[in-house]
């Protein structure tokens, strides 16, 4: 209701001796104003930076710099939905800056595990092996990627670094078409069963040697028990299948980042968007308060009487305004309307897709930009 | 990696390899909130190269400390964020878990008002 004042108070004439002192140490509200919120204004959007220099208003006397103890005091976050994949919340008061490495970090660089090398031992289906390969890449499988080890390139695929699948799917002569889905995908946890060439032919009387060097079974791992590894969903569609036809196959998967290929990427989407404001700067009432209802696609405002037969809009539910603009468009209604965007609130969303629960998601993200700063704190000293 | 000259070390480049906008923005940030920095600024010289620059001068502390405590910063703001966000969501899971309860004993107070 002040923003509402001071749109008014601008328009009429005053003796500037009339003002009232601006108190030190704290912004003229126009100022402040500008300072924390963004003005989507019928053209373009203004004001749409953030004033991170700690010296920005030393002229007039105000410290721009944000202490730490300030930010713990006024930083909050707030759940507004949250379930097995998604998570939706409000992270109030810290800057875009900030926020925008939780998400860069959570799409690029959290970790999960995918289908990285795919051993073909058949393949007759009208799927070429390389484009096979590359759809069982994109399946999500549902392990906690913080049970393994990266994979580096002079390294052999161990327990603690690979997990191993197998996909056996023939189509019999004579029987319809069938189609292969990721519930085929069957977890091997003693590793791989291809058994290598060069081994298969000496007639040494030891174990043949496979494509992995499994020292123990990765069933024996308490995490594995209770839920073992596979797929996340048991319905996407790997290949189709014709009479006759036949994929023997073994996949392994191993633990990347999105930033090497989007198949790591632990979440579907990330994103914020700053908090919109809608604000009334003049009463608006009857037929010009029926308009603006109709004029706002998402229903923003409302309309309550006010006695007399007298209708005034009121702003029921700006966090569902996108920003269209729509109210603002035609003659004069940018006097009446002001749509503004609070700098210091984002609202996050996070979609998972389902390796690690969305809030384990963010925390993971924000731990690792943690593992930033300490790498470069180690190695400046 | 740091770029500056032997005499004044108030005013120094920051080579930062396998790091990009991520952490120089942020950094910048943390940076820019420092009264003790008088400019401040990254770049990415080549888009195929993993590697930020970060230019850092200062009022006359030395411009590794300041970069330093810039970290540290950054460091102690994402631990608070860290531990206010599993508050939040705890909060978040407890109220529900109350909610779920109170539906269910409503349900079942219903039942035994039927019977």
């Amino acid at each position: 209701m002040a923003e509402q004042g001071e749109g008014r108070g601008e328009e009429t004439k005053f003796s500037v001796w009339d003002l009232p002192d601006v108190p030190m140490g704290q912004l003229p509200p126009h100022l402040e104003l500008q300072r924390t919120r963004v003005f989507c204004n019928k053209d373009a959007p203004i004001h749409t930076e953030s004033i991170q220099y700690s010296g920005a208003y030393s002229s007039i006397g105000v410290d721009n710099s944000v202490q730490l103890d300030n930010f713990c005091k006024n930083f909050r976050v707030e759940v507004i939905r949250l379930n097995e994949d998604d998570i939706e919340f409000d992270m109030i008061g810290i800057d875009a800056a900030i926020a925008n490495s939780f998400r860069r970090i959570l799409l690029a660089e959290v970790p999960t595990m995918a289908i990285e090398k795919v051993l073909f031992a058949n393949n007759t289906s009208v799927v070429q092996d390389e484009v096979l390969a590359h759809r069982l890449g994109l399946v999500p499988i549902s392990v906690d990627p913080r049970l393994f080890d990266y994979m580096s390139e002079n390294d052999q695929p161990n327990e603690k670094n690979a997990i191993v699948f197998k996909l056996h799917v023939k189509c019999e002569r004579g029987s319809p078409r069938i189609t292969v889905k990721s519930d085929e995908l069957k977890w091997l946890p003693n590793g791989s069963e291809l058994v290598k060439e060069s081994t298969a032919n000496s007639d040494s009387s030891s174990k043949p040697e496979t494509y992995t060097y499994f020292s123990s079974s990765q069933e024996s791992v308490p995490e594995f028990v209770k839920n073992p590894i596979a797929p996340k969903y048991p319905d996407i569609i790997l290949a189709k299948l014709g009479p006759g036809q036949e994929i023997e196959l073994e996949a392994h998967a191993v633990k990347g980042i999105g930033k090497t290929h989007a198949k790591w990427s632990p979440v579907a989407t990330a994103w914020y968007r700053m908090l919109p404001e809608v604000i009334l700067l003049e009463d608006v009432e009857d037929e010009l308060a029926e308009e603006l209802k109709s004029k706002c696609p998402v229903n923003v405002f409302d309309i309550e009487d006010i006695g007399k037969g007298k209708k005034r809009a009121t702003v029921a539910r700006p966090r569902s305004c996108t920003l269209c603009r729509e109210c603002i468009r035609g003659d004069d209604w940018e006097k009446r309307v002001a749509l503004r965007r609070v700098k210091n609130h984002f609202i996050f969303t996070i979609e998972s897709t389902g390796a690690l629960p969305p809030e384990v998601l963010f925390t993971e993200a924000v731990k690792i930009l943690e593992g930033k700063c300490e790498r470069v704190i180690t190695e400046l000293s | 990696m740091e770029h500056g000259s032997f005499t004044d070390n108030s005013a120094a480049t920051f080579s930062l390899t396998d790091e990009d906008h991520t952490l120089a923005n942020s950094v910048r940030f943390t940076l820019n909130q420092d009264p003790r920095v008088t400019f401040c600024g990254y770049s990415i010289p080549h888009p195929s190269e993993a590697r930020v620059n970060i230019r850092v001068q200062t009022t006359g502390d030395p411009a590794s400390e300041v970069l330093k405590d810039a970290c540290q910063d950054l460091m102690l703001m994402c631990r608070h964020v860290r531990s206010t966000f599993d508050k939040a969501v705890e909060d978040f899971k407890a109220s529900n878990a109350v909610k779920a309860m109170k539906i269910d004993s409503n349900d079942s107070s219903d039942s035994e008002e039927s019977e």
